[in-house]
C-alpha cells in the first residue's frame, strides 16, 4: 500500500502528469487516425527515450496504449472499418447503432465501458503484480526459458488464422535477432562492420510497423473517401445505462484473464463477450442490428485485456501484444531488463506506472466524452499528408538512432519486408517478439546450461518448466486435432455468420 | 490492374487467380534466407570449449526452421493455400497492388538516405514530405513543401533544443 502511494506521488508530479496527458491525447489521436495504431505510434516515439526520464516516458507510453483503445473504438463506430482485429465486433455492432442514429450512445457506452474495464483491470494489477512477481522471482533459468518458449508458441499460434505464417514470421524475427556479434564473432553480418552491433531494434520496429504499413496502404489506397457518420455529444439514457453496466462487468471478466496469460490476446475475449451478451440479452433480436450490449461488452473486454497485458509484461518481461512489445523495447533502451527482477530492482518505476494507469483512464474519459465530435474531425485529414507524415516521422525515428544513412537503408529494406508480410498475410507480432526475445532466449538457455554444467536435463528439472512444456504440448495437440478436423470438414459455408466465427474462435 | 508482384529479393513474378504464384517467391526467399543462415552458422568457430550454447547453435536451428518453413509454404501454395492480406481503414483490397506508387515512394526514401549526409535532415526531410505527398496524389505541392519544411526544421530544433540530440545539420551547418 505504501508502495502504491509512492507510485501516486511519482505519477502525480506536474511533469509526469503532463506526460500522461500528452500520452492520452496522442494515443486517442493515433487511435482515431486510420492507418496508424498505438504500436506504430510508440515505435515512432522511441527516440524520446534517448533523453526523457524513464518514468515519464513509460507513463506517456502507457497513456498512448490506453488512449489508442479509446480512439480505436471511435473509428470503428463511425467508419465501420476496424483498425485492429480486436475491434471487429465494435465495428459491426457499433456502426449499426450509429447508422440508426444512436452514434452518441454507442460512443458513450464504449468510452464509459472502457473506463470501467480499464479501472477494474488496473486495480487487479495492483493486487496481482506484486504477488505474481513474488512467485516469478523464485523461477530459475530453466523455467524462465520454458516460459519464453511458451510465449513464442502463444503469439504464433493464437493470433491469425494460419499457424504456418505465424511460424514463418517468428523465425524471420529470430533470424533478424541473430545479426550482430556473438562471443566475439561476427554473426550474419555479411562482412559489414555497421552490422557488427546488430540491427537496432528501433529500426526494425519502425520499418516493420510504420514504413511497411504506409507502403501497404499506399499500394491499396481507397479511391473514394469513407462515409463518416456525423456525431454529436455522446450521452446515454437511463435505459442505456441499465443495459450497459452488466455487459461492462462481464466483458471485463472475459478480457482481463485473456490479456494476462501469455497466450491470450484481445480478439477471443471480445468474441466471447459478444456471444455471451447475445445469449443473455432481453433483446436478442437487436443483435446484428445495433444492440448496445454488443458494443458495451466487447469494448470493455478489449480494454480489460489491454490492462491484463501489463501483468506478464511487468512480472515476466513477456509482451503479448505489439504495443506491449514496443513498451518492452523502450524499457530495454534505458538499460532496464524487464523480467522477474523488475519489481525488485525498480519498484518506484513499476508502481509509478501502475498508479498512472488509473490517472490515464480518468483523463481519457474526460477528453473522450465531451470531445468526441472533435476527435471525429481527425477522420477527415487528407490521406496523402497523413501517410507522408508517417513516412517522415518513421525516417526521423530511425535516423536518430545512430544518425547513420545506413540505418535508413535498413529501414527501407525492412519496410519492404513489412510490405511483403502484409501482402502474404504474415502476422507482424511474432516477428517483433522474435527480434526482441531472441537474444534473451539464447541468454537464458546459456545461463541454465552453465549452472548445470552442460547437462541438458536441467531444462525440465523444475516443476514450473515441466508444467509449461505440458501446456505447449497441449497446444500442439490441439493444433494437430484442429488441422485433422478441418480437413475432414472441408469447404466451409460460403457465408459464415457471426455465430460461426465466434464458435470457431472459441473452439480454437 | 498490375499482375506482377515484387518481394524483398527483388524477383518479379506473375500472379494467377487459382494458385497465388507470388507466394512461391516468398517460399523461395525463406529457403534462400534459411540456407544462408545455415551457411553462416557453419563459418562460426567454437567460442570457449566449455560454453554450453555455442554461437552457431541458435543459427543452425533458425536456419533449418526457415528452410523447412519455406518448403512447407511452397507445398501449401501448390495446394491452393492463399494468404489473407491485411485489411485496414484506408485499405481497399478490391483493387490490385499499385506497384508504381510503392516504387516511387521507395525512390523518395532512397533519395533521402543518399542526400541526408550532404544536405542535412532539415532540407531532405522537407523534400521527403513534399515528395511522398506528391506520389500519394496531392497536387498542392507549394503547401506541402511549406508543411514539410515546417516539420523538418521544427523537428531539427525540437530534437536539438528539446531532447538535446543534435541531428547532423549537413550543408546548413552553422546556419541552423
Amino acid at each position: 500500500m505504501d508502495l502504491l502511494l509512492d507510485g501516486f506521488q511519482t505519477a502525480l508530479t506536474p511533469e509526469n502528469l503532463l506526460f500522461a496527458l500528452i500520452g492520452v491525447l496522442l494515443g486517442t489521436a493515433v487511435g482515431v487516425l486510420p492507418g496508424i495504431g498505438p504500436a506504430m505510434a510508440l515505435a515512432l516515439l522511441l527516440p524520446v527515450t534517448y533523453s526523457v526520464g524513464v518514468d515519464s516516458a513509460i507513463i506517456m507510453f502507457a497513456g498512448i496504449y490506453y488512449g489508442g483503445m479509446y480512439g480505436g473504438s471511435t473509428t470503428s463506430i463511425l467508419l465501420n472499418t476496424p483498425g485492429e482485429s480486436s475491434s471487429v465486433i465494435t465495428a459491426i455492432e457499433g456502426n449499426k447503432m450509429a447508422k440508426s442514429g444512436r452514434a452518441a450512445q454507442a460512443l458513450a457506452t464504449a468510452a464509459i465501458g472502457s473506463f470501467v474495464a480499464g479501472t477494474i483491470g488496473t486495480v487487479l494489477l495492483w493486487v496481482l503484480v506484486p504477488r505474481v512477481a513474488d512467485i516469478v522471482v523464485t523461477l530459475g533459468a530453466p523455467s524462465y526459458f520454458a516460459v519464453m518458449v511458451l510465449a513464442f508458441f502463444a503469439v504464433t499460434m493464437v493470433l491469425g488464422s494460419s499457424k504456418l505464417r505465424g511460424f514463418i514470421s517468428l523465425f524471420l524475427g529470430l533470424g533478424i535477432a541473430l545479426v550482430g556479434t556473438a562471443t566475439g564473432q561476427a554473426r550474419l553480418t555479411f562482412g559489414n562492420a555497421q552490422l557488427a552491433d546488430g540491427i537496432d531494434v528501433v529500426v526494425v520496429a519502425v520499418g516493420i510497423f510504420a514504413i511497411g504499413e504506409a507502403l501497404w496502404v499506399a499500394a491499396h489506397l481507397r479511391r473514394k473517401p469513407l462515409e463518416i457518420i456525423p456525431v454529436g455529444q455522446p450521452w446515454m439514457s437511463r435505459d442505456d445505462w441499465k443495459r450497459s453496466w452488466k455487459p461492462w462487468l462481464r466483458g471485463t471478466a472475459f478480457g482481463f484473464p485473456f490479456g494476462a496469460v501469455p497466450a491470450g490476446g484481445a480478439e477471443v475475449p471480445t468474441f466471447l463477450s459478444y456471444a455471451t451478451e447475445q445469449k443473455l440479452s432481453k433483446h436478442p433480436e437487436e443483435f446484428g442490428k445495433g444492440a448496445i450490449e454488443g458494443v458495451a461488452g466487447p469494448e470493455a473486454a478489449n480494454n480489460a485485456s489491454a490492462a491484463g497485458t501489463m501483468l506478464p509484461l511487468l512480472t515476466l518481461g513477456l509482451p503479448t501484444t505489439a504495443t506491449a512489445t514496443i513498451m518492452l523495447l523502450a524499457l530495454q533502451s534505458y538499460g532496464i531488463q524487464p523480467g522477474p527482477q523488475l519489481l525488485t530492482n525498480e519498484p518506484a518505476l513499476v508502481w509509478g506506472l501502475l498508479a498512472s494507469l488509473v490517472i490515464a483512464n480518468a483523463l481519457l474519459l474526460v477528453i473522450n466524452l465531451p470531445m468526441a465530435p472533435l476527435w471525429a474531425k481527425l477522420l477527415q485529414i487528407p490521406r496523402p499528408q497523413l501517410y507522408a507524415g508517417i513516412l517522415f516521422f518513421a525516417t526521423l525515428g530511425a535516423y536518430t538512432a545512430n544518425f547513420a544513412p545506413f540505418d535508413l537503408a535498413l529501414l527501407v529494406a525492412l519496410g519492404l519486408l513489412g510490405l511483403a508480410m502484409r501482402r502474404f498475410g504474415l502476422p507482424v507480432l511474432p516477428l517483433i517478439v522474435g527480434v526482441i526475445l531472441g537474444p534473451a532466449l539464447e541468454l537464458q538457455l546459456t545461463t541454465a546450461l552453465q549452472i548445470s554444467d552442460g547437462d541438458v536435463s536441467t531444462l525440465w528439472g523444475e516443476p514450473v518448466a515441466v508444467a509449461v512444456y505440458a501446456v505447449i504440448g497441449l497446444m500442439l495437440v490441439a493444433m494437430a486435432v484442429g488441422a485433422v478436423r478441418g480437413r475432414r470438414t472441408p469447404a466451409a459455408p460460403a457465408t459464415p455468420t457471426e455465430n460461426d466465427e465466434t464458435e470457431e474462435l472459441v473452439n480454437r | 490492374m498490375t499482375t506482377t508482384d515484387t518481394n524483398p529479393t527483388g524477383e518479379t513474378r506473375a500472379s494467377a487467380t487459382v494458385v497465388d504464384k507470388a507466394q512461391y517467391g516468398l517460399a523461395g526467399f525463406l529457403v534462400i534466407a534459411g540456407g544462408y543462415v545455415l551457411y553462416d552458422a557453419s563459418t562460426l568457430d567454437k567460442a570457449f570449449a566449455d560454453q554450453p550454447v555455442q554461437p552457431y547453435a541458435l543459427p543452425y536451428l533458425v536456419g533449418a526452421a526457415l528452410l523447412l518453413l519455406g518448403v512447407l509454404l511452397a507445398v501449401a501454395t501448390a495446394r491452393g493455400d492463399k494468404p489473407e492480406a491485411e485489411e485496414g481503414e484506408d485499405v481497399d483490397l478490391s483493387q490490385g497492388t499499385d506497384l508504381r506508387t510503392i516504387g516511387l515512394l521507395v525512390a523518395v526514401l532512397v533519395a533521402n538516405l543518399l542526400l541526408i549526409d550532404w544536405l542535412g535532415w532539415a532540407i531532405t526531410g522537407a523534400l521527403l514530405f513534399a515528395g511522398t505527398t506528391y506520389v500519394l496524389g496531392s497536387r498542392t505541392w507549394v503547401r506541402n513543401l511549406a508543411i514539410g519544411a515546417a516539420l523538418s526544421f521544427g523537428s531539427w530544433y525540437g530534437f536539438y533544443v528539446g531532447l538535446g540530440l543534435p541531428i547532423p545539420a549537413g550543408i546548413l551547418d552553422g546556419v541552423l
